[in-house]
Parts: structure tokens; C-alpha cells; sequence
């Protein structure tokens, strides 16, 4: 099973829009953006299964097996 | 009859409690003006006003406001635009004109350093906004242009005040105020440049905040880079991006119209204001010009796309310029459009009555720019358009379906998903807008910290204090975008510098705060209740069907009262004698 990890803005480059990535259980948000290669102090929203929250309790959370992540830098307008 | 009077007055001590542009406008106008006024009755007054930092090289530091009775809402009206203008305005030795009474007969104002003119302006009445300023440009070699196009002219409760072509004060109708005067345009031109108190302070306290705008991810990444139109993905993926009138909140092929497509696909180069080393403005291909045009934000690529079920960028760059022709406000000009296509799937609005013309229906590409145009020339249905989504629904009988609040269109962020923000649309003194306290940056963006969207606590305090910065930034001549990296140490430090003052970040924030009750004590003397503050049924009754906001409704009626005892007014929503004393309005 995979789970689909949507980038967005800078985080795009080199990495495409979308990732798939093979579950492995107990796997957490901060073991995906470790093999994408970002650190937790690039993020400024993150997005897992729908849920949002504050970035470090949500790469804690456990990832869904089909589930997914939306993974944003610093964007803002207006 | 029209006459031109210069005068010279102190406004240091106002400016004192006022700063300048917003709050300076305001009590400007507010001591000439009956707040029961009709907006287009000759007795009312415009204002335009840049702030203390407009014309200095501090970041950003180029805009002006324009300050009114709206024609749309019934409340203050202060609108913002960027550009070169405001700037321009203090180069050519002024830091406000008041225009008041009626020309008999079309003029514009010509303003330089050495005089100020009032001329015929027949030959621009009824030209779209690009070719009058070419005209005025030709005429008069390196000013710049303000003008309303036939929007305004023709008094549409949505027209805008365009400069420099692309740049906008758009919100609230102001463009009709100019309107009703016979006034078409203004232009500016000069060498002069602002005393400063402290020249070499202000140099200091410039090069600072350049480096903290330069190092923040949002004003030296994000903004430069995709400009505002980076905003479409992360609001949609959190499910609060209106689509089809607000009737759902997320919209499947939103990346169409994403800041990432306009990067990759349409964008030719940054477009920036005076001054502005965010540069966040975009120039875009499109047929209209081999060149390039201005580019949409964040707010008009929503409004012409997921709000009329339609995602194709070359649409909404097609309306963008459409609205900037016409002159009016892309916010107000989409949401109608929506409210129509509404209207008409619930069988309000019939084929009959558009005349067997293109058919107002969401997803048909096809009736954008055709009603636009109808729109801002008032011709046909178009007229009834012209007026706002709100007097639209109201005349089917159905004004719930106007997603609005005191009859002006609510933005791209629906707020049964955003606690923080949708309080901020029921309290905004100029009705429904983002820029009045910009809560998505906390409870969507994580910035400065990240709030939990849908709880409750805390929010009257974050709505307050975020209102009442956003009153000081609007007031220094500044742009809302430098908040983001930007505090009110900075803002007090940069006007300290430039004026002579002491201020603290306290005393500006109590400034913010004054303004915006004197902005309020307008609106309840016009006649606009705190019974307006409030919010479309479908938000209040109406839970959210789809997405990650699935299952909410917004939860004023706890929020409200909070807001008015954090603001220190009373049950009803009005500024207690206490307050207003602690605040020097009595």
C-alpha cells in the first residue's frame, strides 16, 4: 500500500507535485519528510488525512495506511 | 462650478492620534462630512491621503487610501491601493486632497509642484481606464494616472479607482463617489521629496526591516515567487475555498488556476508597487498584449474561477483585465456573477430575462467577461449586476443568497472553517473583507503561530489585535504584506524617524485602536446597527458538505458577544463612554 504525499510551492523542485510513498505501519509524518529531504523548520502547514494542526504535533501523528499529506513552506497573500 | 482651494493646515497634532492615511482620512472626513450623507449627493466629500512613510524609501512605503461614504455598503469606506501614486501624490507636495461638491461637467485634477488645476475631462468620459491614462500621460509627460473607468462613471456600487492601469483601490465603491462628482481622473507629478525628521534614523531603521523582509520565507520566498496566487492550493486543501457561491469548500481541479500553474505557465515578470522589495504583483502573458498585462491575485483568480465552477486561468486573466478596463472591483464583480449563477439554478433568474443572451450558469466560461462588460456599461441585466450581489438577491426577494456582509461581497476564505476570520467578516467596519484583520495567517498559514481553525478560545483577543494593527499599517502609507515578517516595533520605529516622535508599540497599537472605533462610531451614526454584524444564513445554519471543513457551521453567536467585551463595548455592540475616553474620542 501507498501513501500520497502532495507538495507545494518551492517544495516542488526536485521533487515533483505528487509522491507516492510505500506505507510501512507505524510510520509517522516526520519519517516521511525525511526521505523527502525537509526539515520540520521549513514547514509552515501540514495537512495529514485532512486534518491540519501545528506542524510538530502532526509530523507525530501516525500516517493512514491509502492515506495522505499536504505539505506547505511559508505561503501567504491576500 | 468647480474651484480649487490650496491650504496649508497643521495636522501634526491629528496626526498624533490619527497617524495618516486610514485613520488621518477618517477623522478628515469625519469632521467635514454628515455621517447620513448620500454617498453620491454633492455634499459628500472623497478623500485621498497617502501616510507619513507614503514617498519615503522605507519598505513598500508608496500607497495611499481613499476615504468616503460607500455607495455599496452605507459605511466608511477606506480603500487601499499601491502603485506609484501615493507616492507621487507627496512628490508633488501633498499628503491629502479632499474633493467636495460637483463639477457641472466632466474634469479631472491635474497636480504638480508648481500648481494644481482643475480641466475638462470630456473627451476621457466614457474610455476604458488604459486609454485614459495613455491620454493623460501624453498630456501631461511623467505624471501618473488615478482614474475610474465607465464603472464608476456610470455610479456601479462596485466601481474601483484604478492607477498605473493595474492597481486598484477597489473595495467598497469608491470609484462611484468619483463618479458622482464628474471627477474622471487625477494625476501627479513632481521632484519634491518628504521632510524627515531624523534622516539618518530612518536609514538605519529602513536598511533593518528590508533584512527581515528579505530573510522571512513569506516576503523573501513565497510572495516573490508566486505572488499572492499561492494561496489557492493551501486554502483549498484546508476546505474552506468557496466554490459555486460558497455552496461547497474545496474544488478538485483548483491547481488549474494555482500560483505554482501561473509561475510555471503565465508569468513573465514581477510587477512591484513603489518601493516594494516583496514585489509580489505579477505580469502575465495574454492576447491583449504582446507585452504582458497585469496579473491576477489570489482573490480574483478564486472569485472567477472556483466560485463560478469554472478553472481556467486564461478566463480569469481575461476578466482581471476586463475589471481593471472597466474599472471595478474583481471581489465584488465575481461574487455577483456567482450570486446570479445561483439565482439562476434555483430558478430565480430565467433565460427570459437575459434576454436569450449567454446564459448565467456556473461552469460556462462563455458569460464571464460578456456580463463584465455588460456590468460596468450598465446595459440590460448588466444594470441590476452592477449593483452587488446583495441588492441583486435582494430584488429576486432572496437577499441569503448574496454571500455578503453589509451588502459588500465576501472574499475567498469561508468561514465555517476559519472561526478567527469569519468574526472578523461580521465586524469589519467596511463589511465583508480579508484585509480588515487578516486571521487566515494564524489558523490557516501558521503565522505567527498556528491556531486550531474551529476553536472558539481566544479568538475575540487575536480578531482585536490583528484589526487594530491592520488599522495602523493602513494608516503609516505602508503595504499589510510587510506584516508578515514586520511588528509594531518596526511600524512605530519607522514613523518615529520620520516624524520625530516617541511613539511606542503600544501607542501605535492604542492609534490602531482609536481608529477603529472612530471608524465604528461613523457607522453607527450613518445608521448601520451591530445588528450588521453578522453573517449569511448559509454560514450560520448551513453545514459545510464537503472537504476537510465537512460538518461546521460558524459559531458567531458565541463569538460576538466576547468581541464586544474584549473591545470594551457594550452588550449591543456599541463603544462605551469609558472606552472612547481611554481612547481621547470624547
Amino acid at each position: 500500500m501507498a501513501i500520497k504525499i502532495k507538495l507545494f510551492a518551492n517544495f516542488r523542485e526536485g521533487r515533483g507535485k505528487i509522491v507516492e510513498m510505500d506505507y510501512t505501519p507505524g510510520m509517522t509524518g516526520q519519517d516521511v519528510i525525511d526521505s523527502l529531504g525537509i526539515t520540520a523548520p521549513e514547514i509552515a502547514a501540514l495537512i495529514v488525512d485532512g486534518v491540519d494542526g501545528k506542524v510538530d504535533a502532526m509530523l507525530a501523528v501516525p500516517v493512514k495506511e491509502d492515506g495522505y499529506m499536504a505539505i506547505f513552506p511559508p505561503v501567504a497573500g491576500g | 462650478m468647480v474651484t480649487w482651494e490650496k491650504f496649508y493646515v497643521s495636522i501634526f497634532e491629528l496626526a498624533k492620534k490619527y497617524i495618516g492615511g486610514r485613520g488621518l482620512g477618517t477623522k478628515l472626513y469625519m469632521d467635514e462630512v454628515d455621517p447620513q450623507v448620500d454617498p453620491f449627493a454633492a455634499e459628500n466629500k472623497i478623500v485621498f491621503i497617502n501616510g507619513p512613510l507614503s514617498g519615503t524609501a522605507t519598505p513598500t512605503g508608496g500607497r495611499y487610501m481613499v476615504v468616503t461614504k460607500s455607495p455599496l455598503t452605507g459605511c466608511i469606506a477606506s480603500s487601499n491601493s499601491g502603485g506609484e501614486w501615493g507616492a507621487y501624490l507627496k512628490y508633488a507636495g501633498y499628503d491629502a486632497i479632499i474633493v467636495e461638491g460637483k463639477a457641472s461637467l466632466p474634469v479631472y485634477l491635474n497636480i504638480d509642484e508648481e500648481k494644481a488645476e482643475i480641466l475638462p475631462a470630456l473627451d476621457l468620459w466614457g474610455k476604458y481606464t488604459s486609454e485614459t491614462s495613455d491620454l493623460l500621460i501624453e498630456k501631461h509627460p511623467g505624471a501618473k494616472v488615478l482614474t475610474i473607468g465607465p464603472a464608476g462613471e456610470k455610479l456601479s456600487q462596485m466601481a474601483a479607482i484604478m492607477n498605473e492601469k493595474d492597481r486598484a483601490a477597489g473595495r467598497s465603491g469608491v470609484g462611484a463617489v468619483m463618479g458622482s462628482k464628474n471627477l474622471k481622473a487625477i494625476t501627479v507629478k513632481g521632484n519634491l521629496r518628504p521632510e524627515i525628521a531624523r534622516p539618518d534614523g530612518l536609514k538605519a531603521v529602513t536598511k533593518e526591516c528590508r533584512t527581515l523582509l528579505k530573510e522571512n520565507g513569506v516576503t523573501g520566498g513565497g510572495l516573490p515567487t508566486y505572488g499572492t496566487a499561492v494561496l489557492v492550493n493551501i486554502i483549498n486543501e484546508h476546505g474552506v475555498y468557496p466554490t459555486k457561491n460558497f455552496q461547497g469548500g474545496q474544488d478538485p481541479d483548483a491547481e488549474a488556476v494555482s500560483g505554482e500553474t501561473l509561475t510555471e505557465k503565465y508569468l513573465i515578470k514581477r510587477n512591484p508597487c513603489h518601493h516594494c522589495p516583496i514585489g509580489c504583483g505579477r505580469w502575465v502573458k495574454s492576447d491583449k498584449s504582446p507585452d504582458g498585462i497585469g496579473g491576477p491575485e489570489y482573490e480574483t483568480l478564486w472569485v472567477f474561477a472556483g466560485d463560478l465552477g469554472i478553472d481556467d486561468m486564461e478566463v480569469v486573466i481575461d476578466a482581471n483585465y476586463w475589471c481593471n478596463e472597466l474599472g471595478i472591483d474583481t471581489i465584488s464583480a465575481g461574487a455577483t456573477l456567482a450570486a446570479a449563477m445561483e439565482l439562476y439554478q434555483r430558478g430565480y433568474i430565467t433565460d427570459e430575462m437575459l434576454d436569450d443572451e449567454v446564459i448565467l450558469k456556473f461552469g460556462n466560461a462563455d458569460s464571464v467577461v460578456h456580463w463584465l462588460k455588460k456590468m460596468g456599461n450598465r446595459e440590460g441585466f448588466g444594470d441590476l449586476l452592477a449593483r452587488g450581489s446583495y441588492r441583486l438577491a435582494d430584488f429576486f426577494g432572496v437577499p441569503e443568497y448574496s454571500m455578503s456582509v453589509k451588502k459588500q461581497d465576501l472574499p475567498a476564505y469561508d468561514p465555517r472553517g476559519i472561526q478567527g476570520m469569519g468574526l472578523q467578516y461580521a465586524t469589519s467596519n467596511r463589511g465583508g473583507c480579508h484585509v480588515r484583520g487578516y486571521l487566515i495567517s494564524p489558523e490557516i498559514l501558521g503565522l505567527p503561530e498556528k491556531l486550531d481553525r474551529f476553536d472558539l478560545a481566544g479568538k475575540e483577543v487575536w480578531a482585536k489585535v490583528f484589526q487594530d494593527l491592520t488599522a495602523v499599517i493602513d494608516s503609516t502609507g505602508l503595504c499589510l504584506f510587510t506584516s508578515f515578517a514586520l511588528g509594531a516595533k518596526e511600524y512605530a520605529d519607522m514613523l518615529n524617524e520620520t516624524l520625530g516622535t516617541d511613539w511606542t508599540a503600544e501607542d501605535v497599537l492604542l492609534a490602531g485602536e482609536r481608529i477603529w472605533n472612530l471608524e465604528k462610531l461613523f457607522n453607527l451614526e450613518a445608521g448601520i446597527s451591530s445588528e450588521e454584524d453578522t453573517l449569511p444564513p448559509r454560514f450560520l445554519e448551513e453545514e459545510m458538505p464537503d472537504g476537510p471543513t465537512k460538518g461546521w457551521v460558524h459559531k458567531l453567536d458565541e463569538l460576538l458577544p466576547l468581541y464586544y467585551k474584549e473591545r470594551g463595548w457594550d452588550e449591543d455592540g456599541i463603544p462605551t463612554e469609558e472606552r472612547l475616553e481611554k481612547l481621547g474620542l470624547l
